[in-house]
């Protein structure tokens, strides 16, 4: 790939990669693949796995306030995986030439993208479960199909995700389905957090597909494998019964049941709030970066420990 | 900000039960085969995937390049006596 391609060569190779993408065959890291298709699938991933640990932020803020012993294990488990699911994915993202350690000062230096919804305060202990029920919820809808995505690593970086999101959608759904059978206070927090966290759940999914300027590449590569707004409809198909069988409201007085589609109609998405988050004006847009900052300065002695570690027993086996 | 030293990255071989092989998990950053390993556990088996861990300096990988697949595994090609199919057997003869 280092050397200049005719332009005729570059075309039967584009031609020859369409063709293996048509009959569905997954291209791995050593395959020959386009510019571009490199470009996007490094800046999905890159602000994927940059998700998983920002989004361990709003979840570590409860971490010394868990109501019980258990409920504190449980959410240490939680972020825990996310933790993981980042390194698989940066491990993912490394496959296409860039370090993880060039992706994350990106991240430090405020110059990467990562999910908008991280951007905003987890204010209660019903947040832990909105988290878990609702954007884990429509994490899951997202990664199941990028489960079956055309780039290898990244399809399965997914497959191993998807294994362990159950537990984290679950975990959350009963910690409100208890607040919902508690105190009057109990049911108000949970139903508070339903309303902060709904909305912002459907933005997870992007803007609509008129809207996205990448959708179509990425829909012909089969990076994406459907539009952001088909998935949002099956989120929503999938959790307004949820919702209701614990007796929490959904915030839209536009949502409702259409029995001639089978889908549920819902309102207008508040696409200016979405902007504003995603260009750094959102509740905690710069929280998050200093958290992660803080983070990375801290950790520094324990990398460094690590390395001369490492150095000194290399000196030994060579002098042994 | 940064460090400018990338911990070098180790391939992970998983055994998920007794008697079963090794099989490639995926990749971990470490600065020595001991961390490495540690955090395979921590990555790759948080749910009893494995029982059993190999971790590998990617460096030491070898692998056949997707270019050359066709001349490189030709060999295989046309032999296909070495399938039993290849092989009629009289009629009436049910087990061999
Ligand atoms: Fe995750
Ligand atoms: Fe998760």
């Amino acid at each position: 790939m280092d050397q200049v391609q005719s332009s005729q060569q570059l075309a039967e190779l584009e031609a020859e990669f369409d063709r293996k993408i048509a009959s569905g065959h997954v291209i791995e890291p050593k395959d020959w693949m386009p510019e571009r298709y490199r470009k996007q699938l490094l800046r999905m991933m890159s602000q994927h796995a940059h998700s998983e640990v920002v989004g361990m932020l709003p979840e570590g803020n409860w971490l010394t306030r868990a109501p019980s012993l258990m409920r504190k294990a449980v959410l240490l488990a939680k972020i825990q995986d996310e933790a993981g699911h980042g390194l698989y994915i940066y491990s993912g993202a490394e496959t296409l030439g860039t370090s993880r350690v060039e992706m994350n000062d990106q991240l430090l230096a405020g110059k990467a993208k990562y999910s908008s919804i991280f951007n905003y305060p987890s204010l209660n202990w019903a947040d832990m479960g909105a988290i878990g029920w609702l954007v884990d919820g429509a994490a899951i809808v997202n990664q199941t199909v990028l489960a079956k995505c055309s780039y290898g690593p990244y399809a399965r970086a997914m497959v191993r995700i998807c294994k362990e999101e159950n537990f984290h959608n679950k975990q959350g759904y009963q910690i409100l389905a208890r607040m919902m059978q508690g105190t009057p206070a109990q049911r108000e927090m949970a139903q508070d957090s339903m309303n902060r966290w709904w909305w912002p759940s459907l933005m997870m999914f992007g803007p609509s597909d008129k809207d996205s300027p990448n959708s179509a590449d990425l829909m012909k590569w089969k990076v994406k494998l459907h539009s952001n707004d088909d998935l949002r409809q099956r989120f929503i198909d999938r959790v307004v019964p949820q919702a209701e069988a614990i007796g929490l409201r959904i915030p839209d007085d536009k949502l409702k049941w259409n029995p001639t589609t089978r889908h549920y109609e819902f309102g207008e998405i508040n696409w200016d709030e979405f902007n504003q988050v995603i260009s750094g004006n959102g509740p905690c847009n710069r929280l998050r970066i200093k958290q992660r900052r803080d983070a990375h300065e801290n950790g520094r002695w324990v990398r460094e420990a690590a390395m001369a570690y490492a150095a000194k027993q290399n000196k030994r086996t060579k002098a042994a | 900000m940064s460090d400018s030293n990338n911990w070098p990255t180790w391939e992970v071989f998983t055994q998920k039960a007794q008697g079963a092989p090794h099989e490639h998990a995926g990749n971990v950053h470490a600065p020595d085969a001991e961390l490495a390993l540690l955090n395979a556990r921590d990555v790759y088996s948080r749910r009893n995937e494995a029982i059993s861990l190999w971790v590998v300096p990617t460096e030491s990988i070898v692998a056949s390049t997707p270019e050359d697949v066709g001349p490189f595994f030709d060999p295989a090609n046309d032999k296909m006596y070495r399938s039993p199919n290849f092989y009629k057997t009289p009629d009436g003869i049910k087990q061999i």
